[in-house]
């Protein structure tokens, strides 16, 4: 009996299983309310696409024309008032014949942000590597070395210095909230108090009050014929804010810390300055990473106020552009639309690398 | 002879820099020197420079007339001749507004995205996503800003405001709405109103009771409701049934009645609402995402339905995670809306700034925004920490 193996043949897979149909049933027409919904939705889109698609492209004028915006108004966007007038908004009052300066440093500050994202730049010569940055940054942009002339600080303005307050204000707020973390965990009364009450004075009051007392009252508080530069004034504001949030966030690490790991270091004979470094801020440090790039991204959109105080960063930076032009200020909504979308940019980059950081530390602790 | 228990010895203190408890109390008075050594310097200063350029300080400029004029007020009347305390206060009443107002709209918005993240259908999804990312990762200053230019450039003059229905009416003035005419009937109502609500209150506390004692879970929201709009109708009927409205109206230049919102108002509220709601969604997300799985499935174990697992199961467990950083939000909001100050809604740091301009008491101006602001955020966080205390689960 020459019985030969034949196998059944494949059956095909359901049709109804897998696949884009059965995505669609599952996730759009579920049952009649998410049919219904589904449907209404759709509806309301193609109601509106045609008028957004019309205003923000079909009928826009995307050269610099300012009689053709005119036209245009009310039936497209002008996107020409970008065209025109970007170098303003993104680069301030800075001498306009100077302003590759500007340009080249944010770059450096900019690459010198995304290299610190990347895992195999996390070595010690990273701090060496920002010393460079720094260094390049203040003396493009300040000028007075190399040939360059100088530029005083007031004239600074748009992207470059967001970007500058921003990550200087982080440099220098994360030692000082690591330090404020630890005295309000210590157990020395009078430093514990100093701190608590710092970090609940600050945190009780809107930055915008802060900022005002760096630049209006600090030169009250000084020495008669002491000036500060305003930038500084306001920097150092922007910082002692961000400490007092950032040193929540660090004692909230610090809390999660198991007993047990102190008492261990207390019996190795580790003096408090020993555990705190090897032991507990390492851990510490690494459990808060999540909340402490929210808080970054809140401090990048918070350096959005200082325009309330007549620095001319990105929002400033927009309004020195066009309201003082009658030809350009009608258009102020699309300008709005394009700083917008450079926050925007940063923003969401920066949240999406916080996702990232999250996943990388879960795959460490879940092995 | 039985060992006694030793006496706890009092180790006498050893007077050298090896001492833990030495170095503790130089440190101390060495912080302590740093701090009040900084204080006296500012202080100093700040007296010193106040005497050479001759400004005055102390609080008794808050009497003396103000002599501007506030654009809207809250609950109370104003005019520039009365004192700047009354024109501060007149901020403070404006920005706890917002801030109330904003913080109710602010839970609802949030709580309805952060649900709607979990939906079954991917365009709901999709949207929350959409609008959390959107707004969360904005400035709110420009928010304002755009909100604010939306009202004054997009809209129609008043003259030719928007109307729904002749009861509605939106344009470059704002937006007003009909109005009940305030009279006695309405305190009548709202007596009969909160009467309804207790009565509900004890009903539920034995449905409650009910509950824990059969499993029987009835219905508990139809008949409290009941209650509570009975009590209501009866004290309306009670107090004479007060049925007048004002009703806004189309004048040449303006629209007159009703109640109404200014477009600064509205700017601030939509953009704080907008931009903390997406926070608030988040937070009620990572809530319901921090209970686990298998108490889902325990639930479906148990025979639950899709309803009673979300209010018996889900939330109460999601809430002890929700509360504390709703908290921060609430307080951020609050605090956000100080940013008022940049469209010209006269908020407390607002009218702080023109007083600060007019007066020249920046010290005690800055000090009166920050006593408000302070007062407001630990009172808030008070509250939410008694609410939070109810609602934490107890273990063991």
């Amino acid at each position: 009996m020459a019985d030969t193996f034949t196998p059944v043949a494949p059956r095909p897979a359901p049709a109804a299983a897998a696949g884009m149909s059965m995505w669609l049933r599952r996730n759009l027409f579920g049952d009649w309310r998410s049919s219904l919904t589904t449907v209404l939705l759709l509806a309301l889109g193609v109601y509106l696409l045609p008028g957004v698609l019309q205003w923000s492209l079909f009928q826009a004028v995307f050269g610099a024309h300012a009689d053709a915006c005119q036209a245009a108004r009310g039936s497209g966007a002008c996107w020409g008032v970008i065209t025109e007038k970007w170098r303003i908004i993104i680069f301030g009052r800075y001498p306009f014949e100077e302003q590759w300066r500007p340009e080249v440093a944010t770059l450096v500050m900019v690459a010198g942000l995304v290299v610190s994202c990347i895992r195999w730049f996390w070595r010690p010569w990273l701090a060496l590597l920002w010393v460079g940055v720094l260094a390049v940054f203040f003396a493009l942009m300040l000028g007075g070395v190399l040939g360059l002339s100088p530029v005083r600080t007031d004239l600074w303005g748009g992207l470059p210095l967001t970007v500058m307050l921003a990550t200087l204000s982080i440099f220098l707020a994360f030692p000082l909230a690591v330090l404020v973390a630890l005295g309000r965990r210590s157990n020395l009364p009078a430093i514990r108090t100093v701190c608590i009450v710092y970090i609940e004075l600050i945190r009780g009051v809107p930055l915008i009050s802060v900022l005002f007392m760096a630049s209006f009252m600090f030169p009250l508080f000084m020495p008669q014929g002491t000036t500060i530069d305003v930038l500084v004034r306001v920097l150092v504001g922007i910082t002692l804010f961000a400490a007092a949030y950032m040193a929540e966030i660090v004692r909230g690490g610090l809390q999660a810390i198991p007993k047990g790991q102190l008492e261990a270091a207390d019996t190795l004979g580790l003096s408090y300055w020993q555990t705190q470094r090897k032991i507990v801020l390492p851990q510490a440090l690494a459990m808060v990473v999540p909340s402490m790039m929210n808080n970054f991204i809140s401090i990048f959109k918070d350096t959005s106020l200082v325009t309330i105080v007549s620095l001319y960063e990105l929002t400033g930076a927009l309004g020195l552009a066009l309201n003082s032009d009658v030809n350009w200020r009608p258009f102020k909504i699309e300008a709005y639309l394009f700083i917008t979308a450079i926050y925007f940019a940063f923003c969401f980059a920066m949240s999406r690398y916080s996702l990232w950081v999250e996943k990388q530390l879960s795959v460490s602790r879940t092995r | 002879m039985g060992v006694s228990a030793r006496a706890p010895s009092k180790k006498p203190i050893e007077w050298s820099w090896r001492s833990r408890v030495v170095r503790g109390w130089v440190y101390q008075l060495l912080a302590l020197g740093v701090v009040i050594a900084g204080v006296w310097f500012l202080a100093h200063n700040t007296q010193e420079n106040m005497r050479t350029r001759g400004i005055q300080s102390g609080f008794d400029f808050l009497g003396s007339a103000a002599g501007f004029d506030i654009g809207e007020t809250t609950f109370v009347a104003y005019d520039p001749s009365e004192s700047y305390g009354k024109a501060l206060w007149v901020g403070v009443l404006n920005t706890l507004r917002v801030a109330v107002i904003g913080i109710v709209l602010t839970t609802i918005l949030g709580v309805l995205v952060g649900v709607g993240r979990f939906s079954r259908n991917a365009l709901v999804r999709g949207l929350c996503y959409a609008y959390v990312e959107v707004f969360r990762n904005v400035p709110i200053l420009l928010q304002l800003l755009m909100w604010y230019l939306l009202f004054v450039d997009v809209l129609p003059p008043t003259q030719s405001a928007w109307k729904l229905g002749g009861m509605f009416f939106l344009s470059k003035g704002g937006l007003s709405l009909p109005a009940p005419v305030w009279a006695a009937g309405h305190a009548w109502m709202l007596l009969g109103a909160i009467v309804g609500i207790l009565v509900a209150a004890r009903y539920r506390a034995g449905l409650q009771r009910e509950f824990e004692r059969t499993g029987q879970d009835r219905n508990r929201w139809a008949v409290p409701l009941a209650m509570v709009l009975g009590g209501a109708v009866v004290g309306c009927a009670a107090g004479g049934a007060p049925r007048e409205w004002s009703m806004p109206e189309q004048l040449a230049f303006m629209v007159d009645g009703g109640m109404s919102a200014t477009p600064e108002f509205l700017a601030v509220l939509i953009g704080l609402v907008l931009y903390t709601g997406a926070f608030v969604a988040e937070v009620v997300r990572g809530g319901i995402q921090s209970v686990s799985l298998g108490q889902t499935e325990a639930a479906s174990a148990l025979g639950l339905s899709r309803r009673q697992m979300m209010k018996l199961v889900i939330l109460p467990q999601a809430m002890r995670v929700i509360i504390p950083p709703l908290t921060n939000q609430y307080l951020n909001l609050t605090k956000n809306s100080s940013l008022a100050v940049a469209i010209g809604y006269p908020d407390v740091v607002s009218i702080s700034n023109t007083t600060l301009n007019q007066s020249g008491r920046a010290v005690e101006c800055i000090a009166v925004i920050m006593v408000v602001y302070l007062s407001t955020s630990l009172s808030t966080s008070a509250l939410m920490n008694w609410y939070n205390k109810r609602v934490a689960i107890k273990e063991r």
